[in-house]
């Protein structure tokens, strides 16, 4: 990817694969949801991606700017212990750890993701066709 | 070249402004869920004011006055820090569109009336 934003096509590119990315942990946090583990160290923790905006280097006149992901980070979400003593995955105690992802959480983090992409589209679509009629001009 | 620029009239600079005011609140929407960022806006009438006076002082047709970002006062505050209001932006997005396509279409008539003018017809 171009380093540099110099145009809107980049800031919607780069915004919507943040969001993309932001889609993807969901979906690993959903895909771990019931996972149980024998240790606390071991138990799944949900995942997150951290946003900054990027700006453009002429940011002072053109006012572009865009998003990336600085880093994905495990959320301080506790895995939840349980005794069961009857489980394979039970360790000397008889607890087991369950995954560390709330599920209603993630289930909003999608639809405030997918309405974020959409937005991104609908931006371009409109854009783009100002441009094609822009380019018509005068014909 | 200039009494063309005269002919076109203030929709020759709205154009190139609308069009740099639609990435700017592109940017706003692409920028919807950064933390901390905070949404920028530029205020239309005014540099509109300022690139006028600029081409119509230098009689130059670049119009090279610089515009002036300005921040969005939210309506709400977001725990994030993120000044950005979705509904907002779509509203000003959606208005600047209509208003560059009727600058669009001012010019548009203009060159055809430019352009029968020089056939004679």
């Amino acid at each position: 990817m171009a380093d540099n934003i110099s145009n809107i096509f980049d800031v919607s590119a780069r915004a919507m694969s943040a969001q993309m990315v932001r889609l993807n942990t969901v979906a690993s946090n959903l895909a771990n949801a019931n996972n149980i583990s024998s240790s606390e160290a071991q138990a799944y923790r949900a995942i997150k991606p951290v946003f900054s905006s990027v700006f453009a280097e002429n940011f002072e006149e053109t006012g572009l700017s865009s998003v990336q992901v600085d880093e994905i980070v495990k959320t301080g979400l506790a895995p939840s212990m349980e005794y069961k003593p009857d489980h394979p995955s039970a360790n000397d105690e008889g607890y087991i750890f369950k995954s560390a992802v709330d599920t209603d959480e993630e289930l909003i983090e999608m639809l405030d993701a997918s309405r974020n992409f959409q937005n991104n589209i609908e931006v371009i679509t409109t854009l783009r066709s100002l441009m094609l009629r822009t380019i018509d001009m005068g014909k | 070249m200039q009494k063309i620029l005269d002919h076109m009239g203030v929709h020759f600079t709205s154009l190139q402004l609308r069009s740099q005011r639609n990435e700017i609140l592109a940017s706003n929407i692409a920028n919807a869920s950064t933390p901390n960022y905070k949404a920028r806006d530029i205020n239309f009438g005014l540099e509109l004011q300022k690139q006028l006076h600029e081409i119509s002082n230098f009689e130059d047709a670049s119009g090279a006055a610089e515009i002036e970002l300005q921040y969005r006062v939210p309506t709400e505050l977001s725990l994030d820090g993120n000044t950005v209001e979705l509904h907002v932006e779509q509203m000003e997005f959606a208005e600047n569109v209509a208003r560059y396509q009727a600058s669009l279409s001012f010019l548009n008539q203009k060159i055809s009336g430019l352009k029968s003018a020089i056939k004679g017809e």
